[in-house]
């Protein structure tokens, strides 16, 4: 009893023990926030046209994410005998793994984060990134045509997007002079430079569409041309983490876009005297405007063909994002506003 | 240059978003909570089929087999002899249901207002011998609908 309780008392164990627990906290919040997630996406759309939405599980249909994880966990999962049963299996696993780590990094309030690190939005970066090769894995091992089609697509979507992506990142770290995500957020940001940032913003914007493979990019799943790309041969608990993996990966790019381009857990417009309301609500009300804008555009905007996507991403955005890396630099220079570490 | 003014302003796409948003708080919504909620359905509406009865219990049903006459779709199948008072009764009377288009002929024919279609549309069954009815189930719909078929065929009266 003494040793164990001295092996508790011991700095390292203790860190490791509130890292897990913080771990749990962020997990669970993220696992509720994707279930609700899904309920909101079905709320939203039906309302934009004109349906009620899911309306019979609990009171306006609240439950109705509880009732449908039930339903995926007690399914069989059917693995196709023409399958790499190996990499078969990880490809969800992973993806959903991808998803999930790179919270570490994401300041929900000041301090509130888990891992501080000085690269923050590089391994953030870096983790959206991998997810690319869950998508591959998937679409290889099925050893189905649609599949790998499917896996294709999403592969050269996410590479080619990655690219303007990295652009306007970039931009974000010239006006801000640090890649921690905290200082990100605290950085000086005058009216000129969001003015300068604004139409990084929105290219921002369509970009995590592309990235996450949501509407009006989502060719890779193309459920009218290839029947579900890439997920087509999961089932059961397989494609829950499919899903929990794109939904979770949504909600970070929100996240992400929060922290880089609306001040994170900041108060709107540098209202001061709204700082008695807590960081986190911020967070997760700005968060939020950008899940509704992904729904929001799912409902809006009809499916691209994919040489429009391929032309959008290269012909367009590497272009302007390229300019606008050179232009912010150059007024940066001229006007000697360079941050200073 | 104008479409290259309205490409990178992304008019057209926000006048899209603009859209989506106002449907959403602005215009009302055009499903119903099915189970929960019902359509109006005109007095007209020809649902599943029901044997009549005058107030006094008898059965309208006079064995002129008409609406077994009059069927398109051979659905409707009767057999009648006199009943022990000498009065014209039906044995029989069967509707195959998988059979039936739902007309309303049956009802056009009919001289005494027996075989009727009523306002109820929510008989779907497990098996197909469910579907088979015969004369006691029509009775049965009859009894059980009768309030509701003699206020539609109320209404209906003055437009025939």
């Amino acid at each position: 009893m003494e040793a164990v309780l001295e092996i508790l008392m011991m700095p390292y164990v203790q860190w490791t023990l509130w890292t897990l627990l913080y771990t749990l906290c962020i997990v669970g919040g993220v696992l509720i926030a994707v279930a609700y997630y899904t309920y909101a996406e079905r709320k939203v759309m039906a309302a934009m046209q004109r349906r009620q939405g899911p309306m019979t599980v609990g009171p306006f249909g609240l439950l109705q994410p509880i009732a449908d994880g039930l339903k995926l966990f007690s399914k069989e999962t059917i693995i196709p005998s023409g399958a790499h049963r190996v990499v078969f299996l990880l490809a969800p696993m992973m993806l959903f793994a991808l998803s999930l780590i790179a919270w570490a990094v994401i300041p929900f309030d000041k301090g509130w984060v888990l891992a501080n690190i000085n690269v923050g939005i590089l391994y953030l970066f870096a983790v959206s990134s991998m997810t690319v090769y869950g998508v591959i894995m998937a679409g290889w091992a099925s050893n189905s045509k649609y599949a790998f089609l499917g896996g294709l697509r999403s592969a050269s979507q996410m590479v080619s997007y990655e690219v303007s992506m990295g652009l306007i990142i970039v931009c974000v770290l010239l006006c801000t002079g640090s890649l921690n995500l905290q200082e990100i957020v605290l950085a000086d940001r005058p009216l000129w430079m969001q003015v300068l940032l604004f139409p990084m913003f929105i290219v921002f914007l369509v970009s995590i569409l592309a990235e996450t493979n949501r509407a009006p990019f989502d060719l890779p799943e193309g459920e009218s041309e290839i029947t579900g790309g890439f997920m087509v041969e999961y089932s059961a608990m397989a494609f829950a983490l499919f899903f929990l993996g794109e939904y979770s990966a949504m909600i970070l790019m929100s996240a992400m876009t929060t922290t880089l381009f609306l001040g994170g857990w900041l108060p709107p417009f540098g209202m001061e005297f709204l700082g008695f309301v807590p960081g986190i609500i911020w967070f997760a009300a700005k968060t939020g405007l950008i899940m509704f804008f992904f729904l929001w555009a799912r409902a809006t905007l009809p499916r691209f063909r994919y040489d429009q996507l391929m032309r959008l991403g290269w012909k367009v955005f590497l272009p302007l994002t390229l300019i606008w890396v050179v232009m912010t630099a150059g007024i940066l220079v001229a006007f000697d506003a360079l941050p200073t570490p | 240059m104008d479409f290259l003014a309205r490409s990178f302003l992304l008019t057209e796409i926000v006048k899209g978003f603009l859209l989506t948003l106002k449907y959403m708080f602005f215009v009302p919504r055009v499903t119903i909570n099915y189970p929960y909620e019902k359509g109006p359905i005109s007095p007209r509406f020809r649902g599943e089929h029901a044997l009549r009865r005058y107030p006094n219990g008898e059965e309208r049903c006079i064995a002129c087999k008409l609406c077994e006459a009059i069927c398109p779709a051979l659905a409707i199948t009767i057999e009648a002899e006199p009943r022990e008072d000498g009065s014209r009764r039906t044995t029989r009377y069967d509707i195959d249901m998988t059979k039936c288009i739902y007309c309303g002929l049956c009802q056009e024919a009919c001289p005494v207002d027996a075989i009727v279609e009523g306002p109820n549309f929510e008989f779907a069954t497990e098996t197909r011998e469910e579907l088979f009815y015969n004369k006691d189930r029509l009775l049965a719909n009859g009894d059980r609908w009768e309030a509701q078929i003699a206020s539609n065929i109320a209404a209906d009266a003055p437009y025939r």
